[in-house]
């Protein structure tokens, strides 16, 4: 008593995240039935805006027939909807729409980014385009792909089924909601700036200020 | 395949006689506008099989009604109202009106230059063809050209507080002035569902069965972002 252990003051401002509830026995084989149910019936919100929405309705129908994985309904109501699809391009005019429909999605809540364009803005490196819809709602899964094979879009809804069955429910952090904070962002405007600088061909464009 | 084309022959044919333009010469309705206006024509050529006439940016208004209501033009269809902005600074911009008649099956292409160094401004033509509606809102919200006389001039394809200018004029940096996380955040202030005006969402008939609040909102006239 009295004496200050120098190794725990240097850590003093460190944050140390201490759950209510550790991984044992019980929860492990709980997290194995909540994933196993969650991941095999994951109902998609589409969000269609462009080209790969068409690859993403072929990836429905019959011949790729997503409902094998547990994907039968697609929920259009956001409600209902365990995994939101952006398929396509994302203008900024379509930003506020996304979000909103992100915050109504009720936990437990996934997003895939299909393509290029949801991804990283793509071709469209210009006025009016979300450079990655990353900078707009969290974003589990991205599929490359101009558009994706429905092959490619498969196999990413079985990296997001994969992700899935890792989580755990004594992980708070995985079902904490992401909201738009007081700066209007969700992510500080740094990291947004940084997810959106120009890349390939785009560096050649110019930009004032 | 048929070498040549077959000439038209007046009245010949089912139906009345109809006196079709043969596509590329020069239109007839040349003449006549340098004969009915003089001076407010300012010049003509061919591009393409079309004919363009530049117009007096002051008369544009009465030449285009002219060309509407007068027999033998008829020109009672806007195909397009659009503008072009030239990489070159000195260049004015220009607002083009595409018309064709219906009845004669004759197009007419004409141009308003407008100089870059005062307010662009043209009078609409909202009153001649109800269509040049939201031709012209497109060209407002793209280029920033003042349509006179247009009921609703407003943005149409950027949301309305759009700050950072006319797209699609050159002195428009590709990306936007802004930087990115502040464009993100002006998107994300955006309010969707406010984005309509009441004559817009077609519900003025079922104003008195709207939630209050909706009422509310619909009477101030907000539309677009929350304030």
């Amino acid at each position: 008593m009295g004496l200050i252990n120098p190794a725990t003051e240097n850590r003093a401002d460190e944050t140390t995240t201490v759950s209510a509830v550790s991984p044992n026995f019980v929860t492990t084989k709980l997290d194995f039935l909540t994933n196993w149910a969650r991941s095999n019936s994951l109902w998609p919100m589409p969000f269609g805006t462009a080209c790969c929405a068409i690859e993403f309705m072929a990836t429905a129908a019959s011949r790729f027939d997503l409902a094998r994985f547990g994907m039968e309904r697609m929920s259009f109501s956001p409600r209902q909807a365990d995994v939101l699809i952006c398929a396509g391009r994302l203008p900024f005019k379509l930003a506020p729409v996304i979000r909103r429909i992100w915050d109504q999605m009720p936990q437990p809540k996934w997003s895939i980014s299909m393509g290029a364009c949801a991804s990283t803005g793509g071709i469209f490196d210009n006025y009016s385009m979300v450079q990655g819809i990353d900078t707009i709602i969290p974003v589990d899964v991205y599929v490359p792909g101009c558009p994706p094979r429905p092959e490619g879009l498969m196999y990413g809804i079985l990296l997001l089924q994969k992700k899935i069955r890792g989580e755990t429910i004594t992980d708070d952090a995985l079902r904490e909601e992401k909201l738009v904070g007081p700066s209007g962002l969700f992510l500080p405007p740094e990291r947004v700036d940084e997810l959106s600088e120009p890349f390939g061909n785009s560096v050649q464009q110019t930009r004032s200020s | 395949m048929t070498s040549g084309q077959p000439e038209p022959v007046p009245g010949t044919s089912q139906g009345p006689a109809v006196r079709r333009a043969r596509p590329g010469s020069l239109s007839s309705s040349v003449a006549a506008l340098r004969d009915a206006f003089g001076p407010a024509i300012e010049r003509h050529f061919m591009s393409s099989g079309q004919t363009v006439v530049y117009l007096d940016p002051n008369r544009s208004h009465e030449v285009l009604a002219w060309l509407k209501d007068t027999p033998g033009q008829e020109y009672n269809y806007l195909t397009d109202v659009t503008a072009v902005d030239y990489r070159d600074p000195e260049r004015p911009l220009e607002v083009v009106y595409q018309l064709r008649s219906l009845g004669r099956k004759a197009d007419l292409r004409l141009k308003v230059a407008l100089d870059k160094r005062v307010p662009l401004e043209v009078q609409s033509v909202y009153d001649l063809w109800r269509g040049a509606d939201w031709l012209e809102r497109e060209v407002y919200d793209m280029f920033g050209v003042t349509f006179v006389g247009h009921p609703d001039l407003r943005r149409i394809l950027m949301w309305e507080t759009y700050a950072e200018g006319y797209p699609l004029r050159k002195d428009f940096p590709l990306r936007g002035h802004f930087s990115r996380a502040e464009q993100t955040r002006q998107a994300l202030a955006a309010n969707p569902e406010a984005h309509y005006s009441l004559e817009e969402l077609s519900i003025a008939e079922t104003y008195g069965e709207l939630p209050k609040e909706m009422q509310e909102r619909l009477a101030r006239g907000e539309r677009g972002f929350l304030k």
